[in-house]
């Protein structure tokens, strides 16, 4: 079943002539509203009526993670902030996140993608959707549950945590269809396991997981282990949310990113230059109807490759692979986007902490663990266990406040941490191999 | 009245007490009374060693993260009520006992306790108006 048919089947001349009067219409969108858009096309010499076809694009500026920081937390916005509806943001230290608009048409298109991508996955009305993505400025939650709501699904927004309880309603409610990082619902799986229920015995027969990146054996797992079709799903707030790709039942091979709405390049992530299709590379995406805050050529630091091979299912929409990697260090944990330069600053706000430390990840069971591993030099050394135990317990706070993720802090003598070359080797993964 | 102690963080793992050690006994220094502290995770060594600041340099020559901390050491009768005197004056006053460990003498007839105190001038005032015999760092180490 396809949600939209018109648009999600058009043929390829028909979707690209679309994409490059959206695309048009947004420049100049940009230019006349986006002051941080118009220095950056008259620094390269610009003007909007430059873009004459869609291979222009790649004459047009990167926008980064790094310029929605620098104007937070509204200086992105292309329409007076009266018109803005919705504020979604991502965690980071004071000062620092990356805020997000939406208008009221944002929030609908929103909706309709997040339908298709539902529909996508086999869900229709009828359905009981269990939605364990967090609610809040996190677009998980919310993103997900105007899809549901929209496509005419019961929804339960459950959000996250609480994992006894969420069994319990899963079972009692019936629900046909999950949707939560991968490793979240394998972990439900052993909570259900030890209360005495197998999920695979409920009606549950749809995974829509994201949030973080997973693998083909994953998938393999849940599906045996949870009795259900699991499909991926892809978004990022700083676009839309989740709902930008996804993966359809049909063929489960690779996530159609909804083209009308977003047009993706694949870039060699350290010259930036366009990669011909099919090759790996870094995504980049343009925003072709987004209202309040329009983003041009965002990088996402998301490794994939695009494939533009017709697909089973009918659509014309390009499917991009399963993410690969970051072009940055970002790390994922237990959904949670996290850089390691924002432990730093928070170490540092902590008592003057930091040069030495390191971060241990791993997986305990199924879910992800973050150990921040601190050096103890004599500024902070206390002959009192209680002074270092309040430290701990101080910066474990702090990281859950300003991150939204839970660490174990352990203190550590000097000179424990790994160095490379005179370089502390700041993280330790540990989750894959 | 003072007695200077060092402390030294360690973690919990086999065979670092006895790096410690090692360090003290090839700087031929000798350790008069310790004490560990210890969490899951770490622990705090203290000492009383007959050179303190031999042996802070030393340690900390050897990569350990070293603090030195003021403490009194006090003479208690080696009978019933004998510390609890001492501790109801201390309670008296409103000073609190951060942590306390026993010393071990040769000889004598007294047992010699370590204080680490939250306010170490006023508590040194009040023992030794009560007569409480306060033993001097330098009689300590050379003990």
């Amino acid at each position: 079943m396809i949600y939209d048919i018109d648009r999600e089947t058009a043929p390829r001349e028909e979707l690209e002539q679309l994409q490059l009067t959206r695309l048009q219409a947004l420049v100049e969108r940009a230019f006349a509203n986006v002051g941080f858009y118009r220095r950056k096309f008259e620094e390269a010499g610009l003007l909007p009526g430059h873009v004459r076809n869609l291979s222009d694009l790649k004459y047009l500026p990167f926008t980064e993670k790094q310029d929605l920081r620098n104007n937070y937390p509204f200086g992105l916005f292309a329409v007076p902030r009266e018109n803005v509806v919705r504020i979604h943001a991502s965690s980071g230290t004071t000062g620092k996140a990356t805020v997000v608009g939406y208008t009221h048409r944002d929030v609908r298109n929103w909706a309709q993608l997040m339908a298709r991508a539902f529909m996508a996955a086999g869900v229709h009305r009828g359905d009981i959707v269990h939605n364990a993505y967090g609610y809040g400025l996190f677009t998980g939650g919310l993103g997900a549950h105007y899809g549901a709501e929209e496509l005419g699904a019961t929804i339960v927004p459950i959000s996250g945590g609480g994992t006894k309880r969420q069994v319990m309603l899963l079972r009692d409610f019936g629900a046909t269809v999950l949707c939560s990082t991968p490793s979240y619902s394998l972990f439900l799986h052993e909570a259900a396991l030890e209360a005495g229920i197998s999920i695979s015995d409920l009606p549950l027969r749809i995974g829509i997981f994201g949030a973080e990146p997973w693998t083909e054996e994953m998938r393999h797992d849940i599906e045996s282990k949870l009795g259900l079709t699991a499909l991926d799903i892809y978004g990022l707030s700083e676009i839309m949310g989740p709902g930008v790709a996804m993966e359809c039942a049909v063929a489960q091979k690779g996530l159609h990113i909804f083209e009308d709405h977003f047009l993706p390049e694949i870039i060699n992530p350290v010259t930036g230059e366009q990669l011909p299709p099919g090759e790996t590379g870094e995504l980049v995406l343009t925003t072709l109807t987004k209202e309040a805050q329009p983003l041009i050529r965002y990088r996402t630091r998301d490794i994939t490759s695009l494939n533009y091979i017709p697909c089973r299912c009918g659509r014309t929409h390009v499917r991009m692979t399963r993410i690969k990697g970051r072009s940055d260090d970002m790390l994922i944990i237990r959904g949670v986007n996290v850089f390691p330069s924002q432990i730093e600053a928070i170490l540092l706000e902590t008592e003057g902490l930091a040069p030495h430390y390191q971060l241990i990840l791993d997986r305990k069971g199924v879910l992800d663990t973050l150990e921040i591993q601190v050096e103890v030099d004599e500024k902070i050394f206390s002959d009192e266990v209680r002074h270092l135990q309040r430290l701990e317990t101080k910066i474990q706070g702090n990281i859950k406040e300003f991150l939204g993720v839970t660490a174990k802090v352990k203190l550590v003598e000097p000179k424990t941490l790994v160095r490379s070359e005179g370089k502390a080797k700041r993280i330790i993964d540990r989750r894959n191999g | 009245m003072k007695v200077e102690q060092i402390s030294i963080f360690l973690e919990n793992r086999a065979g670092r007490l006895t790096d410690v050690t090692r360090v003290l006994s090839e700087a031929g220094v000798n350790i008069r009374a310790l004490s560990l502290a210890d969490t899951s995770d770490f622990g705090i060594l203290r000492l009383i060693v007959t050179d303190h600041e031999r042996a802070k340099e030393t340690l900390k020559a050897n990569g350990f993260t070293v603090g030195r901390t003021s403490v009194v050491a006090v003479e208690v009768d080696d009978r019933p009520g004998g510390l609890h005197r001492i501790l109801e004056l201390l309670s008296n006053s409103q000073i609190n006992v951060e942590y306390m460990y026993a010393f071990v003498q040769q000889s004598g007839k007294n047992a010699v306790l370590i204080f680490r105190f939250d306010r170490t001038d006023q508590a040194i005032e009040i023992l030794q108006k009560n007569s409480i015999k306060i033993i001097p760092g330098k009689d300590l180490y050379n003990l």
